[in-house]
């Protein structure tokens, strides 16, 4: 198994080799986002600005100014947060050919800490304009979404996890922006998920299948723009919508899915996520375990909702 | 070729052209566009590669105002240049109008939206390595103010500059002294700014009288004239609100608007200047 952010090293890799005008302008994460092959074949399109999100960002909309397609990255907490202002104002506001990535999201980051899990970097991208949200749950997907990010003017922010994570997709497998996949059907509740989540969903579903609920689970991949037509026959085919998600359960995916249903006027939602709560240091299975998004955690919710 | 006397004709020009779009708009900061305005005039109206027929050319020179309040010079230079007609001026902050409160690309000229301090540098970073790369021989210019070299931002971009060895990148720093609420001295006294870029690895040129255009016109006449390896920092010392005598070297006249009585004698004297 790998993670979603070594695809994503190999995506960006792959697309500067047919496409001269791509940089990666990097904060020494060579090694968290697989950048090595990428320093080494592409050194003159290869910035690094050491330790120094800010710079990185704005370095990436000077250069994106110049049209050039810039992938910039770095742990999900500083690129959303130290580089925020940046990313706001000369990436966003310019409307800029800059793809903001942020790896180790969520407390699947795990031992390293609250200071190092990203649980509102969704909530915060969000609420600027023009940047649009992608959340991959496997390594095919964000290979994929990259290749989609980065054939698609403007500004993205990808986020990605530190952990493997098994596979679900084959190379076949299409995405867009804005879509989502529903791998599971069922009739009693839909589970909406992103990203580590998706899976954790899908052995929920099957364990509760044995106590006769009928549970569909989506992958939400597009967190910004959200698949409105997923929700609504959500809405339409089942009683309850449940958003599962690493990450505050302000402004996410949840909150996100609960601003369409506020609009639709129908529909009922349970968000399920970290409580607007800080993370700590743990494993990844006992932080899941602590905030219930472990597979029993998610049993346990859903039959408390039917 | 502009002679110096022309482009002093200009920069008083500007100067008049920016209080009059700040005293319509009754908002904008007056100060640190005065401190500029031979700077800005002397890129604009004679060093700086730039066409207004085709502002997007691939291989202009760059320009990013890191100080971007200090917009309404800029738009005056812009204008006068032919980006846009003249009388847009008069529509500043107005939502009817372009000119934001700070530069915006969506204004023909402008190579860079700026406003949050301590930003330009790096972007003015990325646009010096673009030419670099793509062996482009424009020149990027970025002006920054004494304020915001207290960001720390400005740092990491010069530190960045220096690695690269961006020699095709000239920072000019607009040393007025004042900032919104008082002194640097007073605020955050930022030292030797000649020393601190030389230490970072930049080639330091000073300018003793920023305001005066031959001093202004003779740093820029020379400043290729010695190869160097390095990105290029001038020390410019100016004046704030320099030009009007009751806005010089104050901080109240950083965001002040003239009332209508300082509005005329501000024109009276930006008129009969020399």
């Amino acid at each position: 198994m790998i993670s979603t952010r070594i695809t994503y090293g190999n995506a960006v890799y792959d697309m500067a080799r047919k496409n001269p005008n791509i940089f990666v302008v990097d904060a020494d994460c060579i090694s968290p986002l697989n950048y090595q092959k990428f320093a080494d074949e592409f050194p003159g399109r290869f910035i690094e600005v050491g330790i120094a999100e800010q710079n990185m960002v704005s370095v990436a909309a000077g250069l994106a100014s110049c049209g050039n397609t810039v992938f910039v990255g770095s742990f999900a907490v500083f690129v959303s947060m130290r580089a925020l202002d940046q990313v706001r104002n000369q990436v966003c506001y310019n409307n800029f050919d800059v793809k903001v990535v942020g790896t180790h999201s969520g407390i699947e980051t795990g031992y390293d800490g609250a200071t190092h899990e990203a649980t509102e970097d969704m909530a915060i991208f969000r609420a600027i304009p023009n940047i649009r949200i992608l959340v991959p749950s496997t390594p095919i997907m964000s290979y994929k979404l990259t290749c989609i990010a980065g054939e698609t003017y403007g500004p993205f922010y990808l986020r990605l996890t530190k952990q493997p994570s098994p596979e679900l997709y084959d190379e076949s497998e299409e995405f867009c922006i804005g879509g989502s996949k529903v791998l599971l059907e069922g009739s009693d509740i839909t589970l909406m998920a992103c990203g580590r989540m998706v899976h954790h969903c899908l052995e929920a579903a099957e364990r509760i299948k044995e106590d006769g609920i009928s549970v569909r689970v989506v992958d939400m991949y597009s967190i910004k723009p959200i698949d409105t037509i997923a929700i609504e026959k959500a809405v339409s085919d089942t009683k309850n919508i449940m958003t599962v998600e690493d990450h505050n359960i302000i402004g996410g995916l949840g909150g996100a899915v609960c601003e369409y249903v506020a609009k639709l006027g129908r529909g009922k939602v349970i968000t399920h996520g970290i409580n607007d709560v800080f993370g700590r240091s743990g494993s990844c299975d006992d932080l899941f375990e602590l905030h219930s998004l472990n597979v029993d955690g998610i049993v346990n919710r859903i039959k408390n909702i039917i | 070729m502009r002679t110096v006397r022309e482009l002093k004709d200009i920069s008083k020009q500007l100067k008049i052209d920016t209080l009059n779009s700040i005293y319509k708009a009754k908002s904008g900061h007056i100060g640190g566009c005065y401190s500029s305005a031979e700077i800005i005039t002397a890129l604009y109206f004679r060093f700086m590669n730039i066409d207004e027929d085709n502002p997007c050319k691939i291989d202009r020179d760059r320009f990013v105002l890191s100080k971007g309040h200090s917009a309404p010079i800029l738009y005056a230079a812009l204008a006068r240049r032919g980006f846009f007609p003249v009388e847009d001026l008069a529509k500043l902050r107005n939502v009817c109008g372009h000119l934001q409160g700070a530069p915006n690309i969506k204004t023909p000229g402008i190579d860079m939206s700026s406003g949050p301090l301590g930003q330009g540098l790096s972007a003015a970073v990325g646009m010096a390595l673009n030419a670099k790369f793509k062996k482009l021989c424009y020149k990027t210019y970025c002006l920054i103010g004494d304020g915001e070299f207290q960001e720390g931002q400005i740092w990491e971009a010069m530190m960045s500059a220096a690695k690269y060895k961006l020699s095709n990148l000239v920072c000019i720093l607009d040393h007025n002294g004042v900032q919104m609420s008082g002194s640097n001295e007073e605020l955050m006294p930022i030292g030797s700014p000649q020393e601190k870029f030389a230490s970072f690895g930049w080639h330091v040129v000073t300018i003793n009288k920023g305001n005066d255009m031959e001093d202004v016109v003779n740093c820029f006449e020379h400043l290729f004239d010695e190869k160097v390896d390095e990105p290029i920092a001038i020390i410019a010392k100016t004046t704030k609100g320099n030009g009007v005598s009751f806005m010089e070297n104050s901080a109240t006249w950083h965001g002040a608007v003239p009332s209508e009585e300082q509005y005329f004698e501000a024109m009276r004297q930006l008129k009969e200047a020399h």
